[in-house]
């Protein structure tokens, strides 16, 4: 049982090579081993995430070395969680690409993907810093292919920034794990957890630097201003489906900062005073405020979602900044929220751009699916500007009650409404352009061209799952908030993770008996 | 050597990060390749400076920490990797686009756009 945790890495590390070789010339079969592949992967996870569900904390160590000396893989109800998100949104981002053919336009698409979902999954599961970042060069190169596939100058410009705003973001990873090691001598997460408390008050610069490092790195991933600038151009460029899936790796950002600052540097931890616990919360108001002005000004649907994306993930870092049980809870909640959202809305965008010649917000002539395309925008746009009744509603209710009793309640709750209030005004604008006005005007080509422009059934199937799971977690908002609070309960009381971490025996554990 | 070696990595972090601000493919490539030689530098001395020493814990009074040499070479593997995709992908939006900045394109006025989509 022990070694299934490690299953969720290795299934799409294997897949991928295998589809690359031996079905390189065969879209078919790549697309049967590839949704094979996701629904085994959403089995594995529910089965690991169930496993962890009563808060025991699964490891795997590789090679069999004991933790501080070997790579660990480790799956507590924080990653489960993640990888099962990740999973479920993989799939219908699949059925998408495959009922809208977006897989066929480029060479590779479900090689990448799975070495996307690899990436991602070994980013969630793993245990060990260093580790992280390899498993974050994986996601990224492998999200370079994607966000390039099917070519185009505008793409290829945008894959072009998206790709140097990540290597810069690499190589600050790789400064702020060389001041980490510097510091400590270690890099495994629970074994930093345990020796931050052991430097003294005198030799704080270093690790505080580290500190500040690693959170920009984080904050990078997750589009924080002002390091949000890589966001809006690669995810309105990238392919629909693509632009979907990617709107997990925002949440790789947002989970490592949850990890990271809650395990090592947590909010009680007197070496880190006064840095991310006091600049994470303007931040996060400043993206919020940012993002839905953004949603407002943007004068095409997908640079309007790719806004509200960065505004969401404000909205997650509000709550992520109080560091306490109640946010990450809210948080918690909310990173499940938007990331459906937010690849509803992007799935919602490549169908829109069925029938019209392009995606600016004006009133053109539409193709025959435009009224079912409307209704599964009103959906999500409600979800994503927080309106009720929906999830994005809860989500901002336990946000704004999480934020209640801090210092900076005022600020938090007048960004908040302020930003909903625009968002929604921005959003509302968009939908009444591109599907009231468009509705009016007739096609000039014949009602031919308008039946041939319908997407397939397969691409509403792939959105309305991703809407119906959105309504759902509204529906059952009461188990999964109680859920991810106890998700966040266990976060901040860390006794169980270090000890399954760093007591298990393996290789090395006790090298003095061994010298014997 | 200590001042050697951290003068070294600061002078190439800063024309690193000289060369990324600039608005052309070529000097953001070069510029990153130096930063990445400045963190594998930087990653080298993370496990102090010791000269003479081999990588291995014996029982011998000095030795190197062996675990950087190896952050190091996963750090040179993967920025290698990542420097040759960023080439390919620059060289691929210069040859579609004929220009080789980095910025955002200026926003096309609706007939250069038409004639885009025709």
């Amino acid at each position: 049982m022990m070694h299934w945790i490690v299953a969720p890495i290795v299934l799409p590390a294997v897949l991928a090579p295998f589809i690359v070789l031996a079905a390189r010339y065969h879209i078919g079969i790549q697309r049967v081993f590839s949704l094979a592949g996701v629904l085994a992967l959403i089995a594995l996870c529910a089965g690991l995430a169930w496993q962890a569900s009563d808060g025991t904390v699964t490891l795997y160590q590789l090679g069999d070395w004991a933790a501080p000396f070997g790579i660990v893989i480790v799956g507590d109800r924080l990653s489960t969680l993640m990888i099962l998100l990740t999973a479920v949104l993989a799939l219908f981002v699949l059925l998408y690409a495959i009922g809208s053919d977006w897989d066929q336009r480029g060479r590779h698409f479900h090689a990448l993907f799975q070495f996307q979902l690899m990436g991602i999954m070994g980013a969630f599961l793993t245990g060990d810093l260093f580790n992280l970042f390899v498993f974050f060069e994986v996601l990224l190169i492998a999200s370079y292919g994607l966000m390039i596939h099917a070519g185009g100058n505008r793409r290829l410009r945008a894959g072009v920034q998206y790709v140097l705003f990540n290597l810069l973001g690499s190589t600050l990873f790789l400064f702020a794990l060389g001041a980490i090691y510097a510091e400590t001598g270690t890099l495994n997460m629970a074994d930093l957890a345990q020796r931050i408390e052991l430097i003294g008050p005198e030799a704080t610069a270093g690790i505080r630097i580290a500190a500040t490092l690693l959170l920009l790195v984080f904050a990078i991933k997750a589009a924080l201003v002002p390091l949000h600038f890589w966001l809006p151009s690669s995810y309105a460029e990238a392919p629909g489906p693509v632009a979907a899936l990617f709107a997990i790796m925002t949440k790789v950002g947002a989970y490592a900062i949850i990890r990271v600052y809650t395990l090592i540097f947590g909010p009680e931890v007197p070496l880190t005073e006064g840095l991310h616990g006091t600049w994470l919360l303007p931040a996060a108001l400043l993206s919020l405020a940012i993002g839905m002005v953004g949603v407002l000004g943007a004068r095409k649907l997908d640079r309007l979602v790719a806004y509200s994306v960065v505004g969401s993930m404000g909205m997650v870092m509000i709550a992520i900044s109080l560091f306490t049980p109640e946010s990450i809870a809210a948080a918690l909640y909310y990173i499940v929220h938007s990331t459906l959202a937010a690849g509803a809305l992007f799935l919602i965008s490549d169908l829109v751009r069925a029938g019209r010649q392009d995606l600016a917000l004006s009133a053109q002539p539409t193709g025959a699916g435009a009224p079912l395309t409307a209704a599964l925008f009103l959906v999500a746009a409600i979800a994503m500007t927080g309106l009720p009744p929906l999830s994005g509603f809860v989500g901002k209710l336990l946000i704004l009650d999480a934020t209640f009793t801090g210092p900076s309640a005022a600020w938090a709750w007048s960004i908040i409404l302020g930003a909903s209030l625009i968002s929604v005004v921005g959003f509302a604008r968009a939908g009444s352009l591109l599907f009231w006005k468009s509705k009016s005007i007739p096609h000039p080509e014949g009602a031919a061209q308008v039946a041939a422009a319908t997407p397939s059934a397969l691409s509403y199937v792939a959105v309305g799952g991703l809407v119906l799971l959105l309504i759902l977690h509204t529906v059952f908002a009461g188990p999964a908030y109680r859920y991810v609070a106890g998700t966040a309960q266990g976060l901040f009381a860390p006794q169980a993770y270090l000890e399954t971490v760093l007591e298990t025996p393996g290789k090395l554990s006790k090298p003095k008996e061994k010298e014997q | 050597m200590e001042f050697l070696v951290a003068s070294a990595i600061g002078m190439m972090t800063a024309g690193g990060l000289y060369l990324v601000m600039r608005l052309r493919t070529f000097p953001v490539i070069v510029g990153m390749s130096l930063l990445t030689y400045a963190v594998n530098v930087f990653l080298f001395a993370s496990g102090r400076l010791v000269v003479g020493a081999p990588p291995i814990l014996t029982d011998a009074e000095t030795y190197t920490d062996p675990l950087p040499q190896a952050l190091v070479l996963t750090a040179i593997v993967i920025s290698f990797g990542m420097t040759a995709v960023a080439v390919m992908i620059a060289l691929g939006a210069f040859l579609g686009g004929d220009d080789d900045r980095v910025n955002d394109p200026a926003a096309e006025s609706p007939e250069e756009e038409a004639e885009r989509l025709t």
